[in-house]
């Protein structure tokens, strides 16, 4: 009776009914990936002890945490604008990169502009990078030519050598023979920092989108639009929406999100273009926005469990000698147990 | 001069295109049966990372293609429970096996960077090397997966078209609702499908760490997997075409690799973006046309009989 009037009190307030379910979810993956420690021979309750050691229990851990969702949110906001119209962007990572690149070649190109017209400039630049990358698959799509989930795939593996080339080449800075990177962002260039800590302006950006994004899908036009060509493009097309104009900017304005991730990144945190820039960003933000069925509120506190998952990464491969890709067993769990679960929202169908 | 070079990218072709077409059939025969498995790299990963693992710890390269098979055949099993036991979303559970594959894959091969294997034995028919032009060149000299893999092909082939298994998960990618009407369960044929298709992945693994590179490296399948699932298309679901598709991708990759050893001018970074492009550029060229040999029920969830 009481656990009946609990769940229904859950019910009117939608945070602490996600919140309930995620942590539903994150219990069950947390006991099987405690499984897979014990079968390599390691510790899931010293690991586990040290993520929280690490990540939530102290002010400099917290703040590492909003490091890592600045660029998660954005991330999943990419994947979630095309997913209102039934496509699937997996190219986060490559539209980062991009992002990254061309946000680079600004700060690198323009070192004597003044703050306050170098910084928008790298942003807008930061921008246009992924909405380019993200737009080719778009225009493909909207010929349909090739499927987008292919294109943007496969467009992965190009953006990073792209970048590669420039900091291996033309970009390579001189102080950097082991490790090559591009030469420091001017400061003009940089993100300015909050607090020092490594959280820079990038978070409010990118709660800026978020909440951009909100507005957007459910207060205007356009997210009707949208809502309806997801439902049944034919139809929609019959209504006079322009479809494939819709799936070209969709794509492209997902993919210049992503691409300010990567700015993010490059600006406010590492300063130089290096190959080390996302420990997989792209493919975790579809994660996020795919559990999260698209929506907002959802999103913000996926992106809060990913970043404390990505921290547990770096702290298995820092105390317990673990690599670090073996943290996409954990990510891979989560997915098993929601579509084993079947209720993955607006995709599971 | 021109010569050496075309024969050194024909023989790096059959090598780094045997992987490749392993990995085209599991998908042709997985897709065939209607399933679309975007977790194929992390089949392939799995297959690489359990051979090679195994092939160090118990000194038998056969051994470890096994494991790999069998590695390759459970990853996709655990997809087919996802898939077609739970009718979950099938791009979200292929990309869910994508990542599984990168993380099992690390965990396993972990401990064995950097080991030295022997590799699987080669051999080269007498009556082959006898020839003039084939004895100073590494051509025809092969280990069993290479011989296999055209055999392989056309066994695929004969199983898909000729068989009445074949037919059934066929008739299972067109309209599962007829094959169920006719009184057998589709998702059946849908899973021993995924588990060969599986197999098939696996061994494609195995040929990337136990025969072409002699190491493993995580993530050091590349994206051959997603080229592979565009190598299906590119061959409109047929296992015969999949030999020249895959030919073609192992020659852009091992033109690439000569370019390289031979000191050309051109980043490596710039050469090695060649198999991505192409495979872009084939599936624009292809267009819609390729749609047409689709199975018809390809990525639809079967919930039973309507």
């Amino acid at each position: 009776m009481s656990a009946e009037r609990s769940i229904q009190g859950c019910r009117s307030f939608p945070v602490l009914r996600l919140s309930a379910r995620y942590a539903g979810v994150a219990a069950i993956v947390l006991v099987v990936f405690a499984g897979v420690l014990l079968l390599a021979g390691k510790d899931p309750i010293k690991a586990y002890a040290d993520t929280f050691r690490y990540s939530l229990a102290n002010f400099y851990g917290f703040s590492e945490l909003l490091v890592r969702m600045t660029p998660l949110i954005l991330t999943a906001v990419a994947v979630a604008i095309p997913s209102r119209l039934g496509l699937i962007n997996v190219g986060g990572e490559g539209q980062l990169f991009m992002g990254a690149w061309a946000a680079t070649a600004a700060a690198l190109l323009l070192p004597w502009l003044p703050v306050w017209i170098l910084l928008p400039v790298v942003t807008v630049l930061g921008f246009a990078g992924g909405a380019f990358w993200a737009a080719i698959p778009g225009i493909l799509r909207a010929r349909k030519l090739v499927n987008e989930t292919i294109a943007t795939l496969l467009l992965n593996y190009v953006a990073p050598l792209i970048v590669s080339y420039f900091i291996f080449g033309p970009w390579r800075s001189a102080e950097s023979s082991a490790y090559p990177q591009s030469p420091a962002f001017p400061e003009a260039a940089r993100l300015p920092s909050l607090f020092n800590t490594r959280i820079n302006f990038g978070l409010f950006i990118a709660l800026t989108v978020l909440l951009a994004y909100w507005f957007l899908m459910e207060k205007t036009r356009w997210g009707v639009d949208m809502r309806s060509i997801g439902g049944n493009a034919e139809a929609a097309q019959r209504l006079g929406i322009p479809v494939a104009t819709y799936v070209v900017v969709a794509l492209a304005i997902g993919g210049g999100i992503a691409g300010l991730a990567g700015m993010e990144e490059v600006s406010g945190i590492h300063h130089h273009l290096t190959q080390g820039l996302s420990p997989g960003y792209g493919f975790t933000g579809f994660l996020i926005a795919w559990l999260a069925g698209g929506r907002p509120l959802g999103m913000l506190l996926m992106t809060f469990l990913f970043a404390v998952l990505i921290s547990a990464g770096d702290i298995l491969q820092i105390s317990q000698g673990l690599p670090y890709s073996v943290v996409n067993i954990l990510l891979a769990m989560i997915l098993f147990v929601v579509l084993n679960r079947n209720f993955g929202g607006r995709w599971s169908k | 001069m021109t010569t050496s070079l075309f024969v050194g990218v024909f023989a790096g072709a059959i090598l780094s295109g045997t992987s490749l077409l392993y990995a085209t059939l599991g998908e042709t025969i997985v897709e065939r049966g209607g399933i679309v498995n975007l977790g194929l790299e992390g089949v392939l990963l799995v297959g690489a990372s359990v051979g090679f693992a195994v092939t160090v710890a118990t000194k038998s390269a056969w051994l470890g293609v096994a494991a790999a098979a069998i590695g390759g055949g459970l990853t996709n099993l655990l997809f087919g429970w996802l898939v077609i036991v739970r009718k979950a979303n099938q791009l979200a559970s292929g990309l869910a096996i994508m990542f599984f594959g990168v993380g099992a894959s690390a965990l396993i091969g972990g401990p064995y960077v950097g080991a030295v294997i022997a590799g699987l034995p080669k051999w080269r028919p007498s009556f082959l090397a006898a020839l003039s032009w084939v004895k100073p060149t590494t051509l025809f000299n092969y280990d069993i997966l290479v011989w296999c893999v055209v055999p392989i092909a056309v066994l695929v082939w004969w199983i898909l078209f000729q068989t009445r298994w074949g037919l059934a998960l066929r008739a299972a990618g067109e309209s599962p609702t007829a094959v169920f009407a006719s009184g057998r369960n589709p998702a059946v044929f849908q899973l021993q499908g995924l588990l060969v298709g599986g197999v098939l992945g696996g061994l494609g693994g195995a040929h990337l760490s136990l025969s072409l590179t002699l190491t493993w490296a995580e993530g050091m399948t590349a994206g051959r997997g997603f080229i592979a699932i565009a190598l299906v298309i590119f061959s409109k679901w047929h296992p015969i075409r999949a030999i020249a598709g895959a030919l073609i991708f192992g020659g852009a990759e091992a033109l690439q690799l000569q370019l390289q050893a031979r000191g050309a001018e051109i980043s490596p970074f710039l050469l090695d973006m060649i198999p991505y492009v192409l495979t872009l550029l084939v599936l624009l060229a292809w267009g819609g046309a390729g749609r047409l040999a689709a199975p018809a029920s390809l990525g639809r969830t079967f919930y039973g009989s309507e």
